[in-house]
């Protein structure tokens, strides 16, 4: 049989077509012409014209994050390359997968600062999971199906192909994806049966469980959360979620306790300081999740569930690791847990409710809507009450600052890959570009951007990219004309200094919308309030809806940074222990 | 935390990997990106034609971030092996130094004479020098060293610590 020959752009696009890709998001330049000339003779792969490269990656990962596939990037050499390395880190913080194709000086003149060369390689070592640089087209299809494989495997994460121009260019043969497997990389996906024996007979003893559960188990599929649910659900223990978990349980279950961490509820994180046995599924043990490090649940013992044996004994060091695909686990857990029929003592379990139960009563969420000045939280809960009514599927992104904390606390997620948010990196900017992303892989679905006016300048420009494709986004600009987030930090631990935080010279967001052809709303007093929101929902086009809240608001409950998890400020009359903000000010 | 789980101790780590470009690069920028310590590294392929390089790394830490340090080494995709030399049995360390020392008269003739003692050997001599090459642990190295310093020592070129473990054990595999 002969193989294939092709030159080096039509390998990178067969191989993207082979691993299932649809849609790349990018952005041309000089380097990467030979693959935007393929893309013009060929109808299989549609391209996504971002505005700037750094919006490619945010798109690609709010693709990734709602449908479970790779989300694949294509930019051109040095400032293309550099533009993305924001997103790049992003992905790689939240374990998103993606495959960034980077365009590169050709070979010979590597190394002699040509126009556009940038190391790329070199830059993006330690915001990758891997990366490669091709120097020949022969090692081409190989190296783009072993990408496929490092970036949705195991704890997943963004990959970076650096294509030298003279490589696209050159002709070579195509290797199918299956002749591909890397000896160096196999990551273990069933965890051996005696871990899972020892965590049922540690689960069985406990008398105040609590299962904390977080991003891997929406990393590892559906699946994974319709087992954690039944896992819950027989051993009858609270469960809470980090940000990156929110939706990995029914949000709306009575198991459910809310998110734990630095504005989780006062109930998750009361449990979680005092639990006497911690099941961490697909959670790393984040400082915004654990607080001051040497009063995290002092009197428990733990069991840490992750595909990352790095993540195990990092910061917290647990009494039982279980390395493996969280899905695989559970189900392996549920079979034992049934078939030894085993029951969490129901006495100890009442009284530990009880005792959740009195946590809850505090009602930390609680807020005050009075008068005509919008309450963000307010605004949250209303839309989520019009959003209950739908039929539709709700997607939610954010951008960073106190509303993505008022989204992550108001808004309920019942299913998985729903919740599109920067937790790791906790970057200004994404919510706009993944909106996008989300809506491209879901262009039936109602695409909710919640932002922060501040982050919604960072990469506004990707409206001109929602325009184009007229995609029927809703930004919810939450505007405090403040950097909420900046202005709170600076109230509870500067004095009320608020140096810089203020939003001056915003544009009028109506006008904005216009400019581009969408729909834009505003309203700033409580009366206007649900019906601009109805009117963003129904509208079938994008839509900018400019909503006027609280300056002022401060978000609750709050962990001051350097406090333990029982030394929580419920609201505004609380105050931080003098020593906690002196050791806390110099975290972040 | 009691003493032991605060207590810094040295590993030595032998780590195979393939032999491709930036594949150092990698190892290293771990190590500072997440501010663990390296007293040595020293790497090398193995046999030719297999494109396998062995490094051996000495780091120091407390039992928590060794387990780190390891976890995160088997995390990059080109590592093959990671081998905690020092925990998992008896194992065998060298390093190999040249020095060079420059003296006359009485100074010169000790220099040879705890040469011998330390079996290094003299691998280039001039009228006014010596280049000692030696063999040995690093503490042998740096007590010959140390003896060398009042007789004229000039140039000192280590290699860093190679190790392998006694016995049945191999980190390659064989072919
Ligand atoms: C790229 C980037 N720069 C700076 C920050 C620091 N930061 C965190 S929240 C925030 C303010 C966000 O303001 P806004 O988007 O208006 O949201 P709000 O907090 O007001 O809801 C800033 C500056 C960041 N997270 N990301
Ligand atoms: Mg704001």
């Amino acid at each position: 049989m002969t193989k294939e020959q092709m030159n080096g752009s039509e390998i990178v696009l067969k191989a993207l077509v082979d691993h299932g890709v649809t849609e790349v998001f990018g952005y041309p330049g000089g380097a990467v012409l030979p693959i935007y000339d393929a893309i013009f003779k060929q109808n299989r792969l549609r391209h996504i014209l971002v505005r700037q490269e750094g919006g490619a990656v945010h798109a690609a990962e709010g693709y990734a994050r709602s449908t479970g596939k790779v989300g694949v990037v294509l930019v051109t050499s040095g400032p293309g390359a550099t533009n993305a390395v924001t997103g790049l880190t992003d992905a790689l913080m939240d374990s998103i997968p993606i495959i960034c194709l980077t365009g590169q000086v050709p070979t010979h003149l590597i190394g002699n600062d040509a126009f556009q060369e940038a190391d790329t390689t070199g830059i993006t070592r330690p915001c990758t999971k891997h990366n490669y640089l091709v120097r020949s087209v022969d090692d081409l299809a190989r190296v783009m199906h072993e990408a496929f494989l490092v970036a949705e495997s195991g704890r997943p994460g963004p990959v970076v192909i650096d294509l030298p121009k003279d490589v696209l260019m050159a002709m070579g043969d195509y290797l199918p994806k299956n002749k591909v497997a890397l000896k160096s990389y196999k990551p273990q996906l069933k965890a051996p049966t005696k871990t899972i024996k020892d965590a049922v007979a540690m689960i069985k003893a406990a008398k105040r469980p609590i299962i904390y559960a977080g991003g891997g188990v929406i990393n590892s599929g559906p699946k994974a959360s319709q087992l954690l649910t039944q896992f819950v659900k027989a051993t009858g223990a609270p469960c809470t979620l980090t940000l990156m978990g929110l939706g990995a349980f029914p949000a709306t279950d009575k198991q459910y306790i809310g998110m734990v961490g630095m504005h989780g509820t006062y109930e998750a994180n009361m449990a979680m300081h005092d639990c006497d046995l911690m099941i961490a599924v697909g959670a790393r043990f984040d400082d915004r999740i654990t607080g001051r490090l040497d009063a995290f649940s002092p009197g428990s013992k733990k069991i840490h569930i992750d595909i990352d044996p790095s993540s195990i004994n990092k910061n917290v060091a647990v009494d039982l690791g279980i390395v493996g695909d969280v899905a695989h686990v559970l189900e392996d857990l549920m079979k034992v847990w049934k078939a030894s029929q085993a029951k969490i003592e129901a006495k100890a379990l009442k009284a530990w409710w009880g005792q959740v139960n009195k946590w809850r009563e505090k009602d930390s969420l609680k807020y005050v809507q009075t008068g005509q000045v919008i309450k963000p939280q307010h605004a949250l809960c209303r839309l989520q009450e019009m959003t209950d009514k739908l039929k539709r599927e709700v997607y939610i992104t954010t951008e960073v600052g106190q509303h993505q904390m008022w989204a992550a606390q108001y808004l309920a997620f019942e299913k998985p890959n729903h919740w599109m948010t920067s937790g790791g990196l906790g970057t200004m900017g994404y919510g706009l570009p993944a909106a996008l992303g989300v809506q491209i892989a879901h262009p039936k679905a109602l695409v909710i951007g919640v932002a922060g006016e501040a982050s919604f300048m960072m990469n506004m420009q990707e409206l001109s990219t929602i325009a184009q494709y007229r995609l029927p986004v809703k930004i919810l600009i939450l505007n405090n004309f403040y950097m909420g987030m900046v202005r709170q930090w600076q109230e509870l631990m500067h004095g009320s200094r608020y140096s810089e935080s203020y939003m001056e010279s915003l544009p009028d967001f109506v006008k904005l919308a216009e400019s581009f052809g969408m729909k834009g709303l505003r309203a700033s007093k409580l009366s206007e309030m649900d019906g601009m929101l109805e009117e963003m929902i129904s509208h079938d086009g994008p839509v900018i809806a400019d909503l006027n809240v609280d300056p002022k608001e401060n978000v609750f409950p709050m962990i001051p940074s350097g406090a333990a998890h029982n030394e929580m400020l419920l609201g505004p009359d609380d105050k931080a222990s003098e020593s906690n903000s002196q050791t806390g000010m110099v975290l972040v | 935390m009691t003493s032991e789980t605060t207590q810094t101790n040295q590993h030595t780590i032998a780590v195979l990997v393939d032999n491709e470009p930036g594949v150092l690069a990698r190892v290293i920028g771990l190590f500072s990106g997440r501010g663990y310590n390296i007293e040595s590294l020293t790497v090398a392929e193995t046999r030719r034609g297999r494109h396998l390089s062995r490094i051996t790394i000495v780091t120091s830490g407390t039992p928590m971030v060794i387990e780190q340090i390891k976890a995160q080494l088997s995390r990059l995709i080109p590592i093959h092996e990671v081998s905690d030399l020092t925990m998992e049995g008896p194992y065998v360390e060298r390093e190999l130094a040249l020095v060079k020392v420059k003296g006359a008269g009485e100074k010169r003739v000790e220099s040879l004479r705890i040469a011998d003692i330390f079996r290094a050997r003299a691998v280039d001599s001039t009228n006014e020098t010596f280049v000692f090459e030696i063999v040995g642990t690093s503490n042998k190295i740096d007590a010959f060293v140390d003896l060398m310093k009042p007789l004229g020592l000039i140039d000192i070129s280590r290699t860093g610590v190679v190790a392998i473990s006694r016995g049945t054990e191999s980190l390659e595999g064989d072919d």
